[in-house]
């Protein structure tokens, strides 16, 4: 078979960012409060985006698209949901 | 006991960043299946939300190999890859584990234009998973009713409410005799993780079907998708089960509700949550309209009890 190079074949290749970057869609900013965080990692599976980070909790804005699921599931309410400016 | 969530493996293979709406269950369903399957697997698609969520071109937004293919055809193209990976392992082509093949299809390829495809897939029981994720419409093309579309809910096709009930794909495909078929949903992560890792293990065809509950077509706010799968499964408008060869065991909390050792909430908070409901349950005649989806989830609680009865 002829060899065909990477750039040439009419396909896409797994990368974040497939739909561009999607934290700019947010209307509202997930903010997680380390106090009142007991590490349980509810927000990281359901989180549809998998921008949060399962043991520090810290999440990628540059990807969240604030959908708010984090904070509506979080027992302790240790996420709060802030308006964009 | 369903895998706890601190014991879900790390493997990420859905990235950030793709094209899903926020808040999206097809999305938040796929990441836990991908924690199942692993990277060694090739992904089909029919046209969906799925698809669009892939993101553009040169990116994907999933890490697996991914084919785009015709509407109609989940059940064959996937017998086709499953084939002909067989042969290429034969033929000593492909060393190793071969790569699990599953389709990834929207309620619309399953329940309806996919239908023929699939149940001949099934009939000669050829080695696949075949997921539905159903989120009750086609979402994708605006909202329009599918066959898995519950009675009452507006769609663009259905602007008065749907007239009749959704059918029990999970069962129809139960009835063609493969050895594994399951539900899950979205609120229940570890349940469905432990069902893809059951079916991936599995020779032969097998069926898993996600409840998704999609907040533009049910009309809810973005933040309760989970909420709404926890509720359904609460109020038995989506029972939790799974049949190996044939044999069917119902999954927490759907079970307490199968063995009457708790009563499934009424479904009125449930349908009241939902703006796709609302004009059908508007007008004098609303408690009668209540009581017939009432009536059409117990239908299905008692249907299941009793089928599942049946272990030959
Ligand atoms: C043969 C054919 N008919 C119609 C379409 C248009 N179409 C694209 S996506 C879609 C809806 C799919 O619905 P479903 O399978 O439930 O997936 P969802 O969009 O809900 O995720 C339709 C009708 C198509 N692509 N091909
Ligand atoms: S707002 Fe949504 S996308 Fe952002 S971290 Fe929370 S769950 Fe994830
Ligand atoms: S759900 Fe809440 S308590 Fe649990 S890890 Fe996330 S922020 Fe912390
Ligand atoms: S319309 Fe629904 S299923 Fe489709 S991408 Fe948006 S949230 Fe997901
Ligand atoms: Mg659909």
């Amino acid at each position: 078979m002829q060899a065909v190079t990477k750039a040439y074949r009419p396909i896409s290749w797994p990368m974040k960012g497939s739909g561009g970057d999607t934290g700019s869609w947010r209307a509202h900013r997930p903010l997680v409060d380390n106090k009142l965080c007991s590490k349980c990692q509810l927000c990281w599976v359901y989180c549809p985006e998998a921008v949060i980070d399962r043991q520090e909790i810290t999440i990628d804005y540059r990807y969240c698209k604030g959908c708010g699921v984090c904070a509506r599931e979080c027992p302790t309410g240790a996420i709060s949901m802030v308006k964009e400016e | 006991m369903a895998t706890s969530i601190k014991k879900l493996p790390d493997t990420e293979q859905v990235l950030s960043g793709n094209g899903s709406c926020g808040g999206c269950p097809a999305t938040m369903a796929l990441r836990i299946v991908g924690k199942a399957l692993g990277p060694n697997a090739i992904m089909l698609l029919t046209p969906s939300c799925a698809v669009a969520s892939m993101g553009m071109t040169p990116r994907l937004g999933y890490n697996w190999p991914c084919m785009n293919i015709c509407f109609a055809t989940a059940g064959s193209s996937a017998s086709g890859i499953a084939a002909a990976l067989e042969i290429m392992k034969e033929k000593g082509r492909l060393q190793g584990e071969l790569p699990t093949v599953f389709t990834w299809v929207g309620d619309g390829g399953t329940y309806d234009i996919g239908f023929q495809a699939l149940s001949a897939a099934a009939e000669r029981n050829d080695n696949f998973i075949h997921f539905c994720y159903n989120n009750e419409a086609y979402s994708n093309t605006g909202v329009q009713r599918s066959g898995a579309t519950p009675r009452g809910s507006y769609t663009t096709t259905t602007p008065a409410g749907k007239r009749q009930p959704k059918k029990n794909m999970a069962l129809l495909m139960l009835e063609h005799n493969i050895p594994y078929v399951a539900t899950a949903t979205v609120a229940y992560p570890g349940d469905l993780y432990d069902k893809v890792v059951k079916a991936k293990n599995i020779p032969g065809m097998k069926y898993i079907e996600i409840l998704a509950p999609c907040y533009l077509g049910w009309q809810f706010d973005m933040s309760e998708t989970v909420q709404m799968s926890r509720m359904a499964v609460r109020c038995g408008a989506w029972l939790l089960w799974e049949a190996e060869n044939g044999k069917i065991t119902f999954n927490n909390p759907t079970s307490l509700i199968i063995s009457g050792k708790k009563d499934p909430d009424p479904v009125d908070e449930y349908l009241m949550k939902q703006g796709r409901f609302s004009r059908f349950l508007k007008g004098p005649d609303a408690a009668q309209r209540i009581a017939e989806i009432q009536n059409d989830i117990n239908y299905e609680i008692v249907f299941m009890r009793e089928r599942a009865k049946i272990a030959v």
